[in-house]
This record gives structure tokens, sequence and C-alpha cells, in this order.
């Protein structure tokens, strides 16, 4: 097909860093024309207002900066959590319900144990009990692909839906009033369980726990033995055979790292944000995430930025839309955009594009 | 108009990979019609690559193919195909889970509708015709290797090749598959195609062939008529006269036993023998050279060796300093001996250099720690070390690379091995196993790689490597160590053996074999 | 008996709309593309036909219920095959990663769905409740005559066109797959595009095809639930997971479209199975609804357990195709 095109694609051996980040900000300007003409066509409000008004429903008041930097945060714990299981190539799509069983069982927590025990005890045991809820889910399925090399892929995505079901089972029990169907805020009154401030902000200790793990996964995938096992894993199973690694069991102590700080996203999420929860708990972060760890190349510095960056657009457009009595879904669309351009950009910058004369 | 008496001419034909080296260097080759004509080569001679630049997968630098006296360009599968070649490669290129008549007629032209009944009567007529014995039903992984090459031959003559190209057919079939391909084979050439069969295997091309054409090292020497020629005539057109390389061999100080292999048995995924009762002793300070034609056991008996490999019967042992022996490797892994991690280093160079010697994304430093990660206690590994002897071995081994971070992927193919070699020589190894230690290396690393070689030897350790070139082999090793099918087939001196003798050595288990 | 039939309406009801989807991702997966971004997809196509028949409804005098399913169907198909088009371009030409690209897809085409469904009435000048009445109706209704049967009528033919479509089509594609010659160069290219390659077949034009002709049909899916199901209104969210269900019927199906039917008839049943249990808490019948997954889970590990060639993914599933350059 490619006989007589005078297109010729060749892998590059390597690019300047910088004209790889040039390749990314010419995409990611792109897609903000295309998402201008979006708003554009749907609203005809002068782009540039749109991006004022962008800017101001990300972080025009100092509630809503918090708020953007909060869920910047949990999206980036999430993208670090699956950080170990894609370098070992696990494609790992189940945060979603990690994160959920995760929530779960703080909210268990919060609901049975949040006025009988002492917040630093609580919040101790939330977080292991998260964890643990993580782990589980995420090294079911890593077992499976270990010993029967069960697709990790579908068994994950399935996964999800068995713990929002297990989540809508755990409603019927804790909903509040009776009948609603939700969880409503849980221990409103007395905040047990909440994931207190940290030197008056409200959200200091999410930064907090997010910065650590962040440091924590870069050292680990670094410096650490299991770091190393995990990449050579992912690169070659032959190497790793032949370097006497046990692939078996690096798969399902990875997915259980994986898992585990996704289940602790979870924990944030309800204890430190949302303070219920839901079937929407998640809110398809997990399958975000896996775009921000995928484009930031699993550098963590990096998913900082595109973490910030989809979460500022996402709430931006929010802002946008209730303006114009829109819908919030708007976000989506903008986010699904910005996406689609960045992932179109890493093909430039793999390969080089030649156009040579056709020869006769 | 005077028809052409060639299927195939080829005029001075020349291929080159990269700047050193040289596949195919100005070969001529002629196919009659209706003729089978054996291409005779060692390992790494040129065969496939010239007749890959018959089929489109490769392009000719230089020089003229000419298709029934026509000039003829040839620069995709397609092309070629449409010229009436069809090559049936090693690896068969079938889809597994259709069935044989699928994958004959798959993405030919035809009607919308597919009437399985009408294509597979067809193909029957035609698998009839010449006497093949398929299964149009029968999907390809039900097959044995024979039926799915059955299948391939099929699929050639369906779309209608008349010249048709093996690239050694037989080195998978049992010794009653082969004649029965032949009988097929014959029965096409009555029918005026042309044939031209691979192979390096001499009883076979005095059986089946009209005429023998030789390469030796990427260059024609010649061609002869089948009747005219005998297994010595042959064996000397294809090794040739022997070539001093004048490679170091220092005489073994003290050998003592090391490594002690007996009757070890592997088998494969079809669970078929790929090594066969092997049994031998390498001795400490010297270097045993394998030999074998290609696929005869060699990466299987290294890996066995290094427990990388499952073994179906016998056991390895090794034997320390102090006349010890401990059993390092047999069948069942739960009865080694714990002591055998400590007892003897075994160091491994295998065959797939980035695909399992090194991780090619990774950088020295960390391709270093590839074997040593684990040393040192607490969570974290040490990459200071691992640095450290990087630098050294790009100082030692003249290592030319940007630096100690970049990917190895991006070295060459030289450079790549002395990575290799240096950091399992690093380990300070009691066992140095070698695949295939200077393929693609040009001749400057090729004898950097000998010395280190040496070195090692000389320091008491036993080397074993398999190499394909025999010129090298005669003039590295102590002894040789001759594979065929999974068979020892002799352990000569390497001081006083001939290549006519190992070339004999290495077809001899087939010759027993079969009767064709 | 009556509580069986409206269970056993209730479950194809359910079913159809994953069987759209399904046979629509069969198609896909057939060339080696998974893609992920049905859900997406199920949105788009659901909310465009819904517009397009809006669109019609409030402009015409008199809107005829033919040409909305018409116009309808025909803004559901472009729609999601638009959507499917991005994603061919990115994965194949582009050679970007599916399983990200398609999770991109679904963020993007659920919001797509959500954000006209709820703005749709603003952005038409605040109509207030959304509703295509006359089109929904003709997608609602039964089989005359045939339909008045007792007990079989009610099994058989109480449903709207797009039930028979929709086990028609997969019929088609099933006739397509197995028994065509484009259909076995399609199972080709999934299953190995390099010999698929070498066979003279054009790897790359079949990729896209497969994707967007199957995108389009999963689409209908959208639509189906839009129309039919819910009777030409619009919730948002209301479509569910039912996107995904789509793609573990594939799974469940083992990439055979004859097996989507039937298997989206049982997805509809263990769907809704917790209404019809007595005796079930509100509770329990949560953990009912896992079924659909639970059973896609054990087909999964089961195939992957018996290592059944006929039972596996296209084996090129997820990884893109390109020629070695040489």
């Amino acid at each position: 097909m490619f006989k007589d095109s005078s297109l010729h694609i060749a892998a590059r051996d390597s690019i300047v860093w910088w004209k790889a980040w040039l390749i990314r900000l010419i995409a990611v300007l792109l897609s903000l024309i295309v998402c201008a003409i979006v708003i554009f066509g749907l609203t005809k409000m002068n782009p540039v207002e749109v991006y004022k008004g962008i800017f101001s429903g990300a972080v025009g008041t100092s509630r809503r900066a918090w708020v953007t930097i909060r869920d910047t945060m949990v999206l980036l714990l999430i993208a670090i959590g699956l950080t170990p299981a894609f370098k070992m190539k696990f494609w790992n799509i189940g945060a979603e319900g990690q994160i959920l069983v995760g929530g779960a069982a703080t909210a268990a927590l919060m609901i049975y144990a949040g006025d009988s025990l002492p917040t630093p005890v609580l919040m101790i045991l939330m977080f292991v009990a998260s964890m643990a809820a993580g782990v589980i889910w995420g090294v079911i399925p890593a077992i499976f692909k270990a010993y029967f090399n069960t697709n990790e892929t579908l068994f994950t995505l399935m996964l999800n839906y068995v713990a929002m079901q297990i989540v809508t089972f755990c409603i019927v029990y804790w909903e509040n009033p009776a009948g609603s169907n939700t969880v409503g805020i849980i221990n409103s009154a007395t905040r047990a369980g909440w994931l207190p401030e940290l030197g008056g902000l409200t959200y200091g200790w999410n930064v907090v726990i997010v910065l650590v793990f962040t440091i924590g996964m870069y050292i680990y995938m670094k410096y650490s033995k299991q770091g190393y096992e995990v990449a050579v894993v992912g690169e070659s199973q032959d190497t790793a055979r032949y370097a006497r690694i046990n692939v078996k069991r690096t798969i399902i102590r990875t997915m259980g790292i994986s898992g585990g700080i996704c289940g602790i996203a979870g924990f944030l999420l309800v204890s430190g944000a949302s303070h219920t929860i839901s079937t929407s708990t998640a809110g398809g972060r997990g399958f975000t995430a896996i775009i921000v760890a995928w484009l930031s190349k699993f550098n963590a510095f990096v998913m900082i930025l595109v973490s910030f960056f989809l979460v500022f657009m996402g709430k931006g457009a929010i802002q946008i839309a209730s303006q114009f009595n829109l819908n919030e879904n708007a976000s989506d669309v903008i986010t699904g955009i910005i996406l689609f351009f960045i992932l179109g950009s890493e093909f430039f910058i793999r390969y080089r594009i030649a156009f040579t004369k056709a020869h006769k | 108009m005077v028809e052409a008496v060639n299927a195939i001419e080829l005029k001075n034909i020349t291929k080159r990979f990269g700047e050193k080296v040289i596949a195919n260097d100005s070969v001529n080759l002629t196919v009659r019609k209706g003729e089978i004509l054996s291409l005779l080569g060692e390992n790494g001679s040129g065969k496939t690559t010239l007749m890959n630049m018959l089929s489109g997968i490769y392009f000719p630098d230089e020089g003229q193919i000419f298709v029934n006296g026509k000039e003829v360009m040839i620069s995709s599968p397609k092309d070629a195909f449409d010229l009436g070649i069809g090559m049936i490669h090693q690896h068969f290129k079938l889809i597994e889970v259709l069935t044989a008549a699928e994958n004959i007629i798959l993405g030919l032209p035809g009607k919308m509708t597919l009437n399985m009944d009408e294509v597979i009567k067809d193909i029957q007529a035609l698998v009839d015709k010449y006497g093949f014995e398929l299964d149009c039903r029968k999907k390809i992984y039900e097959m044995s290797v024979s039926e799915k090459q059955t299948v391939e031959i099929v699929k050639m003559l369906y779309r209608g090749s008349d010249i048709l190209i093996l690239d050694e057919p037989t080195a998978v079939l049992t010794p009653q598959e082969t004649e029965k391909l032949f009988a097929v084979l014959r029965n096409m050439r009555a029918d005026g195609r042309s044939i031209i069969i691979i192979t390096h295997k001499l009883h076979e091309v005095l059986a089946l062939s009209d005429r023998v054409s030789v390469l030796r090292k990427g260059k024609y020497i010649g061609t002869v008529n089948t009747c005219d020629a005998t297994e010595s005539s042959l064996t000397e057109m294809m090794v040739g006269e022997k070539v001093s390389l004048n490679i170091d061999r220092p005489e073994p100080e003290n050998p003592r036993e090391i490594l002690k292999v007996s009757g070890l048995t592997c088998l494969d995924n079809e669970g078929v023998k790929s090594l066969d009762d092997v049994s031998f002793t390498a001795f400490g300070g010297e270097i045993l050279g394998v030999a074998g034609i290609a696929g005869s056991g060699q990466k299987e008996l290294l890996e066995a060796i290094t427990n990388l490999c499952p073994i179906a019967e016998g056991t390895i042992s090794c034997v320390n300093e102090h006349g010890k022996e401990v059993v390092i490797s047999g069948k069942s892994p739960e009865h080694i001996s714990k002591e055998s991690i400590h007892i003897a280093h075994i160091s491994f160079v295998p065959e797939d250099r980035l695909g399992m010697g090194l991780v090619a994304s990774m950088d020295m430093t960390d391709n270093m720690m590839l074997r040593s990660y684990r040393e040192g206690k607490g969570i974290f590994a040490d990459r200071k070390k691992p640095r450290e002897l990087a630098e050294r071995l790009i100082d030692k081994l003249s290592i030319v690379t940007p630096g100690v971070s970049t990917p190895v992927g991006r070295l060459s193919g030289g450079n790549v091995q002395k990575v290799l070699v240096g950091r399992e020589i690093a380990m300070h190894p009691d066992i140095l196993l070698v695949a295939y230690p200077v393929r693609g290396l040009d001749i400057n690393s090729s004898y950097q790689i000998y010395n280190l070689m040496n070195e090692q030897k000389k320091k008491g350790v036993a080397v074993i490597c398999v190499i394909e070139d025999l010129d090298v082999l005669l003039e590295i090793s102590d002894r040789i160590l001759v594979l065929c099918g999974g068979r020892v087939t002799g352990i000569v001196d390497g001081r006083t053996a001939t290549k006519d003798e190992i070339g004999l050595l290495m077809t001899k288990g087939q010759k027993e074999e079969s009767h064709v | 008996m009556s509580a069986l039939i409206v269970f056993i309406q209730k479950a194809i009801a359910q079913g159809i709309g994953m069987l759209f989807g399904a046979t629509g991702e069969i198609i896909t997966e057939k060339s080696g593309n998974l893609n992920l971004g049905v859900p997406g997809l199920m949105y788009m196509g659901g909310i465009a036909g819904l517009m397009g028949a809006f669109i019609y409804e409030s402009g015409a005098e008199n809107p005829s219920g033919i040409v909305g399913v018409l116009i309808s169907m025909l803004c559901a198909l472009l729609a999601s095959g638009f959507g499917a088009l991005i994603y061919s371009v990115l994965t194949i030409t582009l050679r970007a990663n599916q399983n990200v690209t398609g999770l991109a897809l679904t963020t993007f085409g659920v919001g797509f769905g959500n954000f006209f469904g709820g703005s749709l009435s603003q952005l038409a000048g605040g109509v207030g409740q959304i509703s295509v009445a006359v089109t929904g109706g003709t997608y609602r209704t039964k089989i005359p005559g045939l339909s008045k049967i007792p007990v079989i009528g009610d099994v058989l033919f109480s449903y709207g066109f797009m039930t028979y479509f929709g086990i028609i089509l997969a019929i088609l594609v099933s006739w397509f797959m197995y028994k065509s010659r484009k259909g076995l160069n399609l199972r080709a290219v999934g299953e190995s595009p390099a010999t698929a390659d070498a066979a003279g077949i054009n790897v790359t034009l079949y990729k896209y095809l497969a994707t967007i002709i199957g995108g389009a049909i999963s689409g209908l899916g959208g639509l189906y639930f839009v129309m039919e199901y819910s009777g030409g209104t619009w919730t948002n969210n209301g479509f569910g997971d039912r996107g995904w269900l789509a793609i573990a019927l594939v799974i469940f199906a083992l990439w055979k479209p004859i097996n989507a039917i039937w298997g989206s008839f049982l997805f509809g049943a263990l769907y809704i199975l917790y209404l019809y249990i007595p005796g079930l808490g509100r509770s329990m019948q949560e953990i009912f609804k896992m079924l659909p997954y639970l059973v896609t889970i054990v087909v999964l590990i089961f195939t992957s357990f018996r290592k059944k060639k006929e039972y596996q993914p296209p084996e090129s599933l997820g990884n893109s195709y390109f020629r070695e350059e040489r």
C-alpha cells in the first residue's frame, strides 16, 4: 500500500528533549484551538473570554484553587499507583474498582468506628484498610495473569463493576437518610473520620500524602531492587528469566502495590474530600489516570503537570458550562479532545516522517 | 519465439547489510525449467539472503534478476507471486486458527461468498495430482510440522507458482516425512516446475537434485551436476580450504574436571527430543567448542546447563577445586543440592543478546546490574559498583558509546557483545558459556572476543562456546564436541581435527537415520 | 407464567442494546483492534440519534415516524462512526496505544452524550424536556397481528424492529465472518497482520473499515436504548454500564456473533434477575447485579485455563501493525 507513497516513516533513534516537548506543546495548543472552536460553536462566546472563564473556574478563587489542587492530587496518586503495573506492561485498567473498594473500606470504618476511636488511630486504620482492600483487588487478576496468563485488561475491567456492586451493596446498609439510596455526608456533625486540616489548610494532608507517595514511588522505581525487577520484567520476560527474577512473584507483588495505592486514593476521596461514598466516587479517575501515566511516560514529575492540566481544564469547562446553563459534562468533551491530540502527537515524537521523491 | 531455457538467472547479485557485512558478493545462479537445484552452503553462507531477494523480502544492492529470460524487479512478495515465484520459509507464514484450505485461499480474489466445498475440491485435485497427504479441513494448530509444510507448498502451487524455493525444508522433518516430501518434489519436477532447495545436508543433495550450486561466505563457488558429485567433493566446495585466522590457542594449564554432563535429554514444546542422551566433561583451562548444524540442540544444551530449559533425563554436576562433585541441575529441581549455587559460578552469553542477555532500553549501568542487583543488604540496589564496572569495561574493552547512560540497544552489534561478554566475565565465573560470540561482529571486535575467551581459559575457567564458523572453531578450541540432531556424534581434538571430519560428523546422525 | 413472560421480555429488552455493542466490537476486535471506546461510542450514537430526531420533529409540521427513524439512525451511525474514525486514525495511522486511546474515546463519548443530552434543551432555546414522541413511538411499534397471539406473541413478537434488526445483523455478521472471502481476510488480519499482508491483503484498509463499521454498529446500541428502551428520552448516565457489558459480552461470546445473541439475552436476564427472585433483600439484589461481570470473569479464566485456540482473542488484539522497515 505504501509502495508508491512518497512518505517515508522511520523510527527515530532519539529525539532532543526540547523537540519532543515542542511537539507536545504544539499538540496542546492545537487541541486548545479546537476546544475553543467547539465552545464558540456552542456558546458563541469569544474564545479569549472562554479561556478567561476556564482560568477563573479553575483557580479564580482560593476555594476553587484548592479544589483543583485536591483533585489534581488524587488523580496524581492514582497515576502514581498505576505506574509500576504499567512499567511492567501489566494493563491495570481496574484502578476504578481498586479506588472503590478502598473507599468502601474507609467509609465502613468511618461509619462503624468513627465515634469510638481516637482520630489518629482511626486515620491509620482507615489508611491501612483502604490499602488492604486495594491490594486484594489488584492481586486477584495478577495471580491469574501470573499462573494462567489470563488477559488482565479485561479481567481488571470487569472487576471495576464488581467493586461498584459491592459499593451499592454497602449503600443499602449505610444509606442516610433512609430510602434515599445514598450514603449522604458521613458523620457530618462529628466530622469523625474526616481527614483533618493540616496547618490550617483544608486539603493539606491530601497534598502531603500524595507527594510522599509520589516521591516514594520515584525512589522505589529508580533505586530499589524491586523497582529494577519490575522494569526488567516489563522489558523482556526472557531476560528476567535469564537474570533469575521470579516473574510470577514480581507480577503479583507489583499489582499488590499498584492496587494498594489506588485503594489509598479511595481513602483520600472518601475521608479527605467527599466524606461520602457512591458508585461515582471514582468518577472515571481510574481511567483518566491511565492516560496521565501513559502520557507522562511514567515520569512522576511530568505526571504532576499533566494531572494539573487535565483537572484545570475540566474545572474550567464546568465553570463555562454552568455560566451558560450548559451541562458540566462539557469538561469530559474538552478533556477528550485534548487527549486525542496529545496521543496523536506521540507519533511525531517516535517517528520521523520524510518526504522522499517517488523513486522511478 | 524460442522458449527460454532458464526459469531464473541471477547475475552479479550483491547484497550488503550495513557497511561491513556483505551477505552476497556478486553471485551468479541459474535455475533451469523442470529441475531441482540444490543451493548448498554452511550456516551464514548467504543462501537464505540470496533466495529472499527472489521472493521479494530483500532488494539486491547490485545485479540483475531474469525470470523466464526477462529482466525483472522484485520489490515485494507480491511481485514475486506475480512472477510465479513462491518461497517456503523456515518459519511458516500460516494462521493457526484457520484450516488448511482457508490458509491456502487467503487474500485471493474471488466471489464474495465463500464456498468452501468448491475450494476444497480444487485444492484436493492439486493435492492428489502431486501425491501430497493433506486434510484441507484440519486447522493449522492441530497439524504436525510436516503437515504445515505441506500446506505452505500447496498454497504456493494453488497460487500458480512454478518456481518453488524451499528453505531447509527437511530440518524439521522425520526421515519418513522427508522421503514423502522428496517424492512430491519429484512429481512437481516431472510437471515442469522448477525447485530450489536450500540445504546443507549432503546426502539429500545427492538423493534429490539435478544440479548443485554452492555458496561459501557469501560468494558463489560453482555449480556441478549431481551425478558428477560425491559427498567429499561437495564438502570441499562447501567448506573450502582451511583458512588460517591466526587466533591464539594457548596450551591448557593444569586442566581439571569442572562440569560433568551425563545422559542429558531435553524435550521441546512438541515433545520431540531436542537433546538426546548427551554426556561430556568440560575441563577448567580449556575451550570446548560445540559444532553442529543450526538447531541441533546447541541452544538447549547451554540453557539446560544454566537451568533455563527443563531437563527430561540426566544430570549436570559441577566439581569444585577440592574434587567435590555436586549436582547443579537435573530432572527435578527440588533434588538439586542447596550448595549448587555456591559451588560454581556459571556465566552465560546467550545467542539473543538484546532479547535475553541484556535489556535494550536500559543503559549500561542497569545492564551491569542484571546479574548482580541482588547483592548487598537492604531494599535498594547499589548502582555505584555497576557504574564503575561499566566505566571500567568501556575503558578496557574500548566500547564505543556516548556514555554509561546510553541505552545499550543504540550501540553497534560489536559493542553490544562487548558489554555482554564483559559483564559475564566480570562475574569471575568458573564456567563460561558462550553462544555464537562473534555473529554479526566485524573482524576487530571478533578478535577482541577471542582474546577475552582465551584470557578466561588461562585463568582456569571452563569455556564452552558454540560457534558456527568451523575455521574459527578449529583454531580456538582445545576440543570440539559435535552435535547432530541433539546427539553427540563425536568429541574431537581441536588441534588435529580437519574441517571435513567435523563436517561429516555434523551430518552423521541424519545419514544413519534416513535411507533416501 | 405471566411473570416469566415479562421476565423474558425485559431480559431481551436489556440484552439488545448490548448485542449491538458486542456485534460492532466483535467486528472491530476481529481486525485486531481492542476498542475500549465502545461505551463512549454508544453514548454518541444514542445522543446523535435523539438530536437528529428532535431537530426533525421540532422542525416538521407533521413529523413522520418513519422519516424520524431514518434520520435518527443515520445520525447515530455517523456520530459513532466518526468516533471510531478518531480511534482508527490514532491507533492505526498514528500507532497510539489502543487501550489508552479507547479509554480517552470513552471519556469523550460519554461526556459528549451527557453534555448534549443535558444541554440540548438549553441549546435549542429552552424548550424544556426533550422528547421525540413520534419517532420513539415508531421505534416501539410491535409487529402488528403477530404480537397479539397469546404467549408466543408476547415472547417472540412484542418488540420494536430494532430487536429483530439486531438479531439479523448479528447473524449477517456471522455469515460475513465465516462464509465470505472478505470475512476470512478480516479474521486473518486480526490473527496475524504480517501473514495477511504477505498474502496480499490490505491490512490498513481492513483495520480502518472494520473499526469504523464496527463502531457505527456499536452506536446503534445506544440508539436502541434511547429510542426503544427509553421511548425517545434522555437521562444523563441513564445508559449506565451497558457499554462495558457489551465488551464483556464479546469475551463471553468468544468473539462469535451468534453466541452474542443468546449471550445478550442471558446478560439481560442476569442484569434484571434480582427483580424476579422472590424474597431477595435489597442488598442481595445488588449482589445479583454482579452476575454478568462475574460470569464474564469466569469465562475469561476458563478460556485462559483451557487454552483452546478457538476460544482465544484474536492473536494480534491490542497491537498496532506496521510493515517492517527495510
